[in-house]
C-alpha cells in the first residue's frame, strides 16, 4: 500500500465522519443511557476533528478556538446529564431508555 | 511518518469507537473511550494543535471520563442485556441507518480538497499555545467570556438536580 507523502484532507474528514456515523449507531442501537452518552460524546469529538482539520490546511487558527468551546459546552452536557441520569436512577432503578417511557401515552 | 502516524491512529480511534458501542459492559466501554480521545489527541498533534492535544487528554480522558467511570460505579450497573424482536429490529435499523449515513458521507468527502496545509509554520515556532491564547482574548473575548457563565450555570445545575430532595420525590407520578 502506498502511502503519500502528505495526508490529504479527504482522509480526515472520512475518519471524522466514520466516527460520526458510529456515534449515530451507538444513540440508535444502544438502550443504556450511559452508552448514549457516549455515543454523543464520539459525535462531538467527530465534529472537533473535522473543525481542527479545517483549520490546519486553511492556516486558520480559529477552527480551534471552536474546538475549545466545544470542549467547555461538551463538560456542561456531561455534568448536567449525568446528574439527570442519576435523579432517573433514583426515581425509576433504571437507567434503560426505553423502560423510562412516562411521556408515551 | 505522518501518514503511518495518521493510519496508526484512524485505526486505533475507530477500533476503540466501536467497541464503546458493542460492548456489554458500560464500564469496559468508558476505558475504551479513554482510549480512544487519547488516540484523537494523538491525531490532534499530527495538525499541529498542540493546546487541543493537551486539553484533549486532560479535559476529555482525565476529567469527563471520570465523570462518567464515577457514575457508573456510582449506579452499580449490571451487564448490559438486550434479547427479543424488538431489539434485534432496533439494532437492523440503527445499523442501517448508520450505512446510509456513511455512505452519504464518503460520498461528499472523499473530492479533493485542497492539496495539503496551506502554509507551513515558520522556523523557530513550536507550539500555538500563545496563538490560540491570543485569539482567544482578543477576537474571541465575548465568546470566551459567555463560556465561563455557561460553566457557572452547569455547575448550579448539576449540584441542584443531583443533589435530589423533597422536589424530586413529590412529583412522582402516583404520589
Amino acid at each position: 500500500m502506498n502511502l503519500p507523502d502528505v495526508v490529504p484532507m479527504s482522509w480526515y474528514l472520512i475518519l471524522s465522519a466514520i466516527v460520526f456515523v458510529i456515534g449515530v449507531v451507538g444513540v440508535l442501537v444502544r438502550r443504556n443511557a450511559l452508552i448514549i452518552f457516549m455515543s454523543v460524546e464520539l459525535m462531538l469529538n467527530a465534529a472537533n476533528l473535522a473543525f481542527v482539520t479545517f483549520a490546519r490546511y486553511l492556516n486558520s487558527l480559529d477552527g480551534q478556538v471552536f474546538v475549545f468551546f466545544v470542549m467547555t459546552v461538551a463538560a456542561a452536557e456531561v455534568a448536567i446529564g449525568l446528574a439527570i441520569i442519576v435523579n432517573v436512577f433514583r426515581l425509576k432503578e433504571t437507567v434503560y431508555v426505553d423502560e423510562i417511557n412516562l411521556l408515551k401515552g | 511518518m505522518i501518514p503511518i502516524l495518521f493510519v496508526g491512529f484512524a485505526a486505533l480511534l475507530v477500533g476503540c469507537s466501536l467497541m464503546v458501542i458493542l460492548h456489554r459492559n458500560p464500564v469496559t466501554s468508558a476505558l475504551w473511550l479513554v482510549l480512544g480521545f487519547v488516540s484523537l489527541a494523538g491525531l490532534y498533534l499530527l495538525l499541529q494543535a498542540e493546546f487541543l492535544a493537551m486539553v484533549q487528554i486532560i479535559v476529555y480522558a482525565g476529567a469527563i471520563m471520570v465523570l462518567f467511570l464515577f457514575v457508573i460505579m456510582y449506579l452499580n450497573l449490571k451487564r448490559d442485556r438486550e434479547e427479543g424482536i424488538g431489539h434485534l429490529m432496533r439494532r437492523t435499523i440503527g445499523w442501517g441507518i448508520g450505512a446510509v449515513l456513511l455512505v452519504e458521507a464518503v460520498l461528499l468527502l472523499r473530492h479533493k480538497w485542497v492539496p495539503g496545509p496551506l502554509a507551513e509554520p515558520g522556523e523557530g515556532v513550536w507550539g500555538n499555545t500563545i496563538a490560540i491564547g491570543r485569539l482567544l482574548y482578543s477576537r474571541y473575548l465575548f465568546p470566551f467570556e459567555i463560556t465561563s457563565i455557561l460553566l457557572l450555570v452547569a455547575m448550579v445545575g448539576a449540584v441542584l438536580i443531583g443533589r435530589g430532595g423533597v422536589g424530586v420525590k413529590s412529583e412522582r407520578p402516583g404520589e
